[in-house]
This record gives C-alpha cells, sequence and structure tokens, in this order.
C-alpha cells in the first residue's frame, strides 16, 4: 500500500484522488491551503450573486471523504525534497509520498501594474477572493473590471447583480474575439451593455490610483482616462501556480513540464490540470488547458497510471461552455477566431440577436469541423460521435434536430438554420426529424 | 419601479391584515330559534348542556373567542356531570375531541350567527381583502418584469434574503401558515369573516353559502393565480416552465374548483376529477348507499369507477410514457401550490444523504399506511361490518381511516406539507408524504421512457442544479459523473435544466434501454474502450 498524495483540492487533485481509490487501497492524502474540502471554483460567482450559498459549491459531505479514506491536510506545502520523497510544509511539519500529483492550479496575472497590490485591487479565482470581494464590494460607488475574459465577464455580472455600476476594461476592439469568430464576439459586446455594463473595448489599465489610505479610489486607462472606482477586478488570464516548485529539482517552463503520462521528469511525481505544461501540444490544444474539463480527464488519467495501468492523456474532442450573463455558450470541435487555410464558415443567428450558430468545416472534404452555439443546447454525445467519424457537414445539419438538447417546448430552428445555409451554400438539404434510434440506440 | 414594488407589497399586506384582522374581531349572537336549530342537528341530549349553554349564549352578543370558549366548557362540564351519574346515560355524553369538537360543534353555530360588520358588508370586505391582497401582489410580481432585467435566470439575492433563506420573514412566513392550516383544519370557528368574505362568490357559483373549504379552494386558487405570474415573469425565456405553470393553473382552477362547484350546484356529489387515490385516501370511504358515492346514482357510480381507472390504469401508463412529472408537476394541486408559491423556498430542501434515507422511508410508509387503511376500508364494505365495529385488537375501520385523515390528511399534507414550505421548501409533502408519488415513484424508476439527461461531459460541479431541486435530489452528484439521472422522487419540474448554465440537464422521454447507462468516455477522456472492458472483467 502506497501513499499518494496530492497537492491541491481541485477539480484535478480531487478527482484523481476519487478515482484511486475506486481502483486501488493506497493510502490517500489531499493537501491544500485555500480550503479543508473540496468546493466548485466555477460557483463561487453564484454565492456572491446570492443564487446558492457557498457550502451549495461542495459536491461532497464531510462523511464521504472519511468514508473514502482519503485524508484532508490543511496546510501550505514550502517546498518538495523529490530525492527523500517528503514535503515540508508552512508550519515545519513533513509529508513523506510515495506517490506525488502537482494539483496547484493557477493564480490570477498581474502583469506590473502601478498599484496593483493597493487595497480594492484583487482577482477572482480563490475562496480568499470571494471572501475579500464581499468585503470590497461593500458601499461601492463604481468598480472597474480589468481583462475581457470568461473571468472578467463573470466578475462584471456578479458586481452587477448587486446594483453596483461596473466598467469594464478590454483590451482588444471586441470581446474575447481571439478565442470567439467576429459575430459572436459582437453578439457578447451588446450582452454587457444592454446590462447597463459600461463596457470599453480596446482599453487598457495603465495605472491604479491610492487614496491616503493605500486604497484604490480610480484608474487611469491607456487612453488617459481616469475612472473613480472603489474596486478593481483584475481578471487578465492566470498563470500556473507553481512558486514553491521552483527550488525544486522538478522541471518547469510556465507550468509544471509533463510527458503525456502526466509524469514530470521526477519518478514518481505527476502534474495534472491548470499547473501542468505538456512538452508537446496534444491535437491542436495549446499546453496549458487552464479549463475544468481537461483538469477532470487529467485527474482520471493519472490515477489509472498510479495504480498500475499506466495510460496516455488522450483528452478527446475539444468541447468547452460559458454562459456570458444570459446567453449560453456551448462549443464541439475546433472553431478559430479567424478561420485557417483549409477552412470555410456557416454562420447563422436568429432574429433576436441572440442566437447563433457558426459551423466551421473544410473547404474541400466538407468535413465538419466544430460548431460554437449561443443561446442552443447542444448534445455533446452527437457530435463527439460526428467528429469522430468525420461526418461531413451536410450530415451535421441535416441531424440538426438530433443534436438539440434545449428543453421541451423551446422553440426550434433547423428549418431556419438549413434554409440559410441552402441559400449561402447553394445546396438543397432537408431537415431530417428526431431520431431516438440515432440518439439512444447505438450499434 | 422599485417604488412601484414597494407599494404593491403595502396593498397587499393591507388586504392580508384585513384578511387576518377580521379573524380578531368576529362577533356572535345566537337568537333562539339558531340556538333550538343546532341543538337538533347535533344531536345533543345532555339537559345539563342545553339548560345552562341556553342561559348563557343566546340571545346574547360576544365575541367568537368567547362564544367557543362557552360551548367546550359547558360541553367538558356536561360530560363530567353525565359521567359522574350512577346511570350513565351514554347517549348524553358529547364526543368532545380537541381537533373535532370546534369543527363539528362551534363552527356550524358560529357560521350562522355571525354579525357585526363583515357579515352585514361581505361584498365590500371580500374586496378590502381578497381584492387588495391579489391586486398589490400583481402589482408587486408584474414590476418584477422591470425589475429583474433582461430574461433570464434571475437568482440574485436569494440567499441573502430574509424571506427566502430562513431568516425573519421566512419565520414569519411559516408561523403565519402552520397557523392558518390548524385554524383551518381543526378551528374553523375562528376563520368565520374570512369564511364570510367568499360567500358571496360561493352563493355565485353553487347557491350554497361558503365553508372554510370554499374559502380554501378559493384562496387556494387566487394564491396560484398571483404566484403563476411571478413564475411567468421570472422564466418567460423557458417554454417549459410558462406551459407547465399554465396547464398546473388551470387544472387547480377548472378541475378542482369549478367543476366540483357546478357538479353541486346541480346536486350532485362534489368530486375532483384529477385527484387520484392514494393521494385522494377517501375515495373507498362509505362505498354504502346512504351517502357514499354509490349512493348518488349513475354519476356516483361513474365518479367511483373513473377513481379506479385513474389509479390503475391512467396513472401508471402516463408514467411510462413521461414519467411522474405529468401529473407532479402538471396536474395535481399539492405540486401546483409548491410550484407557484413554493417556488421562491425551493433551495431550502435538505440534499443531504441521510435525507434521502428519511425520505424513502416516511413515503413508503405512508403508502403503505393508505393501502392498509384502503384495505380494511373494502374488507369492511364486502365482508359487510359496520365501520364502527371492531375489527381486531379494539381498533374499528373508522378509527383507522380517521387516523389516517388526521396525521397524514390533515397533519402531514396540510400543516406540515405547506405550513413549513419556509423552512423546508416547497416539496415537503410530495418529498416526504404522499402516497401516490411514492407509487408513481416506483413506476418511474423501473418502468418509464422518462430521465433528464445529462450533457456528456459539460457539467462543472457548480451546484446550481442541486440547489434548486425542490425534491432535495443531489443532481449534481449523477451529472458531474456523466450519469443520467432516474429517481423515484423527481418530478420533472424542469428547473434544475433551467438554472444550468452549461446546458447540461434535459428532462426527456425516450426508449428505455440505456436509460441509466454512465457513459465514462464521452467526459472527454479518450480511453481505449476494450482495455476498460477487460479491465472490469
Amino acid at each position: 500500500m502506497k501513499h499518494v498524495v496530492i497537492i491541491g483540492n481541485g477539480i484535478s487533485g480531487v478527482t484523481a484522488a476519487r478515482h484511486i481509490r475506486k481502483l486501488s487501497d493506497h493510502r490517500i492524502t489531499i493537501i491544500s491551503a485555500e480550503s479543508k474540502y473540496f468546493f466548485s471554483r466555477t460557483a463561487l460567482m453564484y454565492v456572491f450573486m446570492g443564487h446558492m450559498e457557498f457550502k451549495h459549491t461542495q459536491p461532497y459531505e464531510k462523511w464521504f471523504w472519511q468514508k473514502n479514506r482519503i485524508d484532508l491536510v490543511e496546510g501550505f506545502v514550502q517546498s518538495i525534497d523529490t530525492s527523500d520523497k517528503k514535503l515540508i510544509l508552512s508550519n515545519g511539519s513533513e509529508i513523506l509520498f510515495d506517490d506525488l500529483i502537482l494539483a496547484t492550479g493557477s493564480k490570477p496575472n498581474k502583469f506590473g501594474w502601478p498599484g496593483q497590490d493597493l487595497k480594492g485591487v484583487q482577482g477572482l479565482y480563490s475562496k480568499q477572493d470571494l471572501e475579500s470581494l464581499e468585503e470590497n464590494s461593500k458601499n461601492c460607488k463604481r468598480a472597474v473590471v480589468v481583462g475581457g475574459g470568461l473571468i472578467g465577464i463573470e466578475m462584471a455580472e456578479m458586481l452587477h447583480s448587486r446594483n453596483i455600476p461596473v466598467t469594464f476594461l478590454v483590451r482588444e476592439s471586441s470581446f474575447w474575439n481571439g478565442v470567439l469568430p467576429k459575430e459572436q464576439s459582437e453578439i457578447i459586446n451588446k450582452e454587457i451593455r444592454e446590462n447597463h455594463i459600461d463596457l470599453r473595448l480596446s482599453t487598457s489599465l495603465k495605472e491604479i490610483i491610492s487614496d491616503e489610505y493605500g486604497r484604490a479610489k480610480a484608474v487611469v486607462t491607456n487612453k488617459g482616462e481616469t475612472i473613480e472606482c472603489t474596486v478593481v477586478g483584475l481578471t487578465a488570464g492566470v498563470s500556473p501556480n507553481i512558486e514553491f516548485v521552483k527550488d525544486s529539482s522538478i522541471k518547469i517552463n510556465k507550468g509544471i513540464l509533463v510527458n503525456e503520462f502526466l509524469q514530470t521528469n521526477c519518478k514518481d511525481i505527476y502534474a495534472i490540470g491548470d499547473c501542468a505544461e505538456q512538452h508537446n501540444a496534444i491535437g491542436q490544444r495549446r499546453p496549458i488547458e487552464a479549463v475544468w474539463y481537461t483538469g477532470r480527464m487529467m485527474g482520471e488519467t493519472v490515477a489509472r497510471t498510479i495504480c498500475g495501468t499506466p495510460v496516455e492523456y488522450k483528452p478527446g474532442h475539444w468541447f468547452n461552455s460559458a454562459k456570458f450573463i444570459d446567453i449560453e455558450y456551448q462549443t464541439y470541435g475546433w472553431v478559430w477566431a479567424q478561420p485557417k487555410e483549409n477552412e470555410d464558415r456557416f454562420s447563422w443567428q436568429d432574429s433576436t440577436g441572440k442566437k447563433s450558430i457558426i459551423i466551421s468545416f473544410d473547404k474541400e472534404s466538407k468535413t465538419f469541423l466544430g460548431i460554437n452555439t449561443f443561446g442552443i443546447r447542444l448534445r455533446h454525445e452527437r457530435f463527439d460521435t460526428w467528429l469522430t467519424e468525420k461526418a461531413s457537414v451536410e450530415k451535421v445539419l441535416e441531424h440538426l434536430k438530433d443534436a438539440n438538447f434545449d428543453p421541451e417546448f423551446f422553440q426550434h430552428y433547423e428549418q431556419e438554420i438549413i434554409d440559410k445555409y441552402n441559400s449561402d451554400f447553394n445546396a438543397q438539404l432537408t431537415v431530417r426529424s428526431k431520431s431516438w434510434k440515432r440518439i439512444f440506440l447505438k450499434a | 419601479m422599485k417604488t412601484i414594488k414597494q407599494v404593491g407589497v403595502i396593498i397587499s399586506l393591507v388586504g392580508f391584515l384585513f384578511f387576518t384582522g377580521s379573524i380578531f374581531t368576529s362577533k356572535n349572537y345566537v337568537p333562539q330559534e339558531v340556538f333550538d336549530g343546532w341543538i337538533a342537528s347535533k344531536n345533543i341530549k345532555s339537559e345539563f348542556f342545553i339548560e345552562k349553554a341556553q342561559a348563557s349564549i343566546v340571545a346574547k352578543e360576544m365575541s367568537t373567542f368567547e362564544l367557543s370558549n362557552k360551548i367546550i366548557e359547558l360541553g367538558k362540564a356536561s360530560n363530567v356531570y353525565q359521567l359522574s351519574q350512577e346511570n350513565i346515560a351514554w347517549e348524553k355524553v358529547m364526543k368532545l375531541k380537541w381537533n373535532k369538537t370546534s369543527k363539528e360543534y362551534v363552527y356550524p353555530l358560529v357560521r350562522v350567527s355571525a354579525i357585526g360588520w363583515v357579515p352585514e358588508n361581505q361584498f365590500l370586505f371580500f374586496w378590502i381583502s381578497f381584492g387588495l391582497a391579489i391586486l398589490g401582489g400583481v402589482i408587486a410580481f408584474g414590476s418584477e418584469y422591470k425589475l429583474l432585467g433582461p430574461a433570464g435566470i434571475k437568482n440574485n439575492g436569494i440567499m441573502q434574503h430574509a424571506a427566502t433563506n430562513k431568516g425573519w420573514m421566512g419565520m414569519i412566513a411559516f408561523v403565519y401558515f402552520v397557523g392558518f392550516y390548524v385554524l383551518l383544519y381543526f378551528f374553523p370557528n375562528y376563520l368565520v369573516n374570512p369564511i364570510l368574505s367568499v360567500n358571496p362568490v360561493s352563493r355565485g357559483l353553487s347557491g350554497n353559502p361558503s365553508s372554510q373549504w370554499f374559502l380554501y379552494g378559493f384562496m387556494y386558487c387566487s394564491v396560484m393565480t398571483v404566484f403563476a405570474i411571478r413564475i411567468f415573469i421570472k422564466y418567460r425565456h423557458n417554454a417549459y416552465q410558462m406551459v407547465r405553470t399554465g396547464v398546473v393553473l388551470f387544472f387547480q382552477i377548472v378541475f378542482a374548483f369549478l367543476i366540483p362547484e357546478i357538479l353541486v350546484a346541480f346536486n350532485k356529489p362534489w368530486f375532483d376529477f384529477k385527484n387520484a387515490w392514494p393521494l385522494d385516501y377517501d375515495l373507498f370511504f362509505d362505498l354504502n348507499k346512504d351517502w357514499g358515492l354509490l349512493g348518488q346514482g349513475q354519476i356516483g357510480l361513474f365518479m367511483l369507477v373513473w377513481g379506479i381507472v385513474l389509479t390503475l390504469i391512467i396513472v401508471p401508463v402516463m408514467v411510462y410514457f413521461y414519467g411522474k412529472r405529468w401529473y407532479c408537476s402538471w396536474v395535481c394541486g399539492c405540486g401546483g401550490l409548491a410550484e407557484t408559491l413554493g417556488d421562491p423556498y425551493r433551495q431550502l430542501s435538505d440534499k443531504s444523504l441521510l435525507s434521502w434515507k428519511v425520505e424513502r422511508w416516511l413515503i413508503h410508509g405512508v403508502l403503505v399506511f393508505a393501502i392498509g387503511m384502503t384495505g380494511l376500508t373494502l374488507h369492511t364494505y364486502f365482508s359487510e361490518i359496520e365501520s364502527w365495529q371492531e375489527i381486531a385488537f379494539g381498533i374499528t375501520a373508522y378509527d383507522v381511516q380517521t387516523s389516517y385523515g388526521f396525521f397524514i390528511g390533515s397533519i402531514f399534507s396540510g400543516v406540515i406539507g405547506t405550513g413549513f414550505y419556509p423552512i423546508m421548501g416547497n416539496r415537503v409533502w410530495c418529498r416526504f408524504g404522499c402516497p401516490l408519488a411514492a407509487y408513481m415513484g416506483l413506476v418511474q424508476k423501473f418502468k418509464s421512457r422518462f430521465r433528464i439527461t445529462t450533457n456528456g461531459g459539460q457539467c462543472i460541479s457548480c451546484g446550481n442544479c442541486s440547489t434548486y431541486c425542490e425534491q432535495g435530489i443531489d443532481v449534481r452528484s449523477y451529472a458531474q459523473k456523466g450519469q443520467n439521472i432516474v429517481r423515484s422522487s423527481c418530478v420533472g419540474c424542469g428547473v434544475c435544466s433551467a438554472v444550468c448554465p452549461r446546458g447540461v440537464l434535459k428532462l426527456e422521454n425516450g426508449p428505455t434501454e440505456n436509460r441509466i447507462d454512465e457513459n465514462p468516455n464521452l467526459l472527454g477522456n479518450d480511453i481505449d474502450l476494450l482495455a476498460l472492458i477487460k479491465e472490469k472483467k
């Protein structure tokens, strides 16, 4: 019975622990300085908005950890002794391990802005960040959120939900347009503004000005404008949280470098989730993927390897999702902000301008490559199958009803979508009716 | 807009104030002939009681509280007297029980002898109580169309508001609801003014004077309508919620309220055609010819047969095709109230494993009780045993029926089932007590096309689904494993799917094959399936 120690109790670390327990009798210890019990980081925003209490973000009850013999240690790991296989905690105690999994996640980026460490200036990543936002946002006249990514729009929505006026600085010329195609990026600009969030595109932060108590009182933008505010949210992305690894013999680049088995250069030491960096990127993925789903997949994979069946990390077809205020977004396969050389695009929007579908496909072979959807839920399994069998865009469109995942009684758009395709690409496709057989009863 | 909302709230509160306040101002005057009629109709034989009551209550103006207390005190004193006699005259001993006396002895007298402003101004009183409460409610909820912002899930502040997080406002609502149900079921004599407020409506509908049950039915429909407006605004982006709310409101107003009243107007038995046994636990009571359904001619027989067909055929067939949601959140009155008045409290249902265990014992326990009680009822009917005859251990069929009625019918489904909304969530009865839900749950679990499909690997374990599940199902625990949700307790309200920020959940009726299969490779990890199969060996 070996002792597996996991640093970090986010989705990656906890998934690894759960699967190791399923597969083996190893002793398991999880160390976290953030909170004793696992909680869903993605749900922090809902706690602030009053949709949930913090306890609701915890997927497992307290008895779960004892029942599954997963020891929880609250502590901060100061350093790793890879040769003696031991961890030294900030309180001086030591923990010995046979296998070590590093799942330490990310930390918000700070780019050396003047005033970035003032009171009232914060990121939004940890439980502690949530607590400080609760404190900082009291009697707040205006907040400024810097950085147009997923956390930025969430933070803007959070503050807005408490009727705090928000100015949202986005460096790019349109929201998240490094990821979203132009049409869809613009839908989100509109959504942000409709919610009375003061969106400033092509605007970045120059400095944060302090009042006499060391508290932020205003920001200055690159356009020279000064915006008075008492809360500044820094949401310009995240990077691996690996400070304490730097002095060990574990090799790092931006993140902790791992091979396809998620192993670091040190034997029996693995890294998963946001903090891991692939030596060689997998497919068209980035070497560091700070995404919930990939963290979970890595956790599952590493558990198998540790339990005696070495398994390569093969994340399958790309998928992701998000919610931009009231607009739900899902994506399956690859739809780049700018189409690549071999790609063609089909784009559709409904009359309200809030629902949109963009499909990317190969110009020559018409092979379906990926889909972005706003406001229409789609069935993951269908797209996974189509991507695997390299279905054509026409097949996908004709069978779109099979893939619809909206609740019953919702309006359907398949006919409208296919009409648009037919006129754009001079085709004669027809909508096929939904088939339970195709959806659920695979051969 | 905020001001408009506040004005609405105040108007509504004023309506409630008149409504509730009238309980404390009700007065009575019992003329001689009313008193004589009451003594005769209640078959009171004790001269001791009649003499004293004659002296102390007839032709005197007094408050309802005073009158009620006097009757009960005299009843008790009379019984003491009668039981102290050498030869006890049993027919002179009055049957007194705390939960029955007020309802059966006191209420009829109080109802016909009420005096004062309310009985003389029933129409006006209706408008300043019901009228204001409804108007204010419509204004307050209507203003949310603007206040909530653009259509979408807007649960902002729910956990921070004293009305919805078991704070002081929730506690006031809790006490008010429980108090109301206790009065309604056991002490309707104190509700006489509220009952009179709907007297004109009752007279107009069926021609009969209003009873406490008419008041309850009318309130039920009004509350559901006002809170349905709230749902129509809150979920205006969600067609499933809109259609479902409209349908359940329709069934309440038409099937549970109007049709029965119209039947009564035509001298037919009061009957709710959608109320299925064993929720309708007294369907088989008094099958006998005198006053049960069988004594009502063709239509009575039809109602009885319909009731049996509903339970034995329609219910299971519909559950097979659509899940128990077709009843629980589309048709049922209890469900209808839970989904409207109860919607603001849905997040308060307990999600722990312990509460799931308690739930299974309780709800199936009630089902067994209901079946046993009904079995006994049928046994006494077919063996031609009178319901008051002892069957075993000194217990009669009537005892079993009344204890079911008291503990399950009144206390559990009413006082706890609705009264506890503000502290235990809005489906307390449906989740822990309803025997029909238990029955349909078994069908749903083992033989149904209904499931909540989990969308592959898209779950982020945020917990909105579990938080807002009124049945206390830990939806997330399934969703994060990529497993479909097939739970006997799911009433298919669809809110988990509505609040999911990633489009992970879909209520659907599909083939029964693979209904509960897990789909591990869909979580996105491209694992070698063959290796996985070998491993599982």
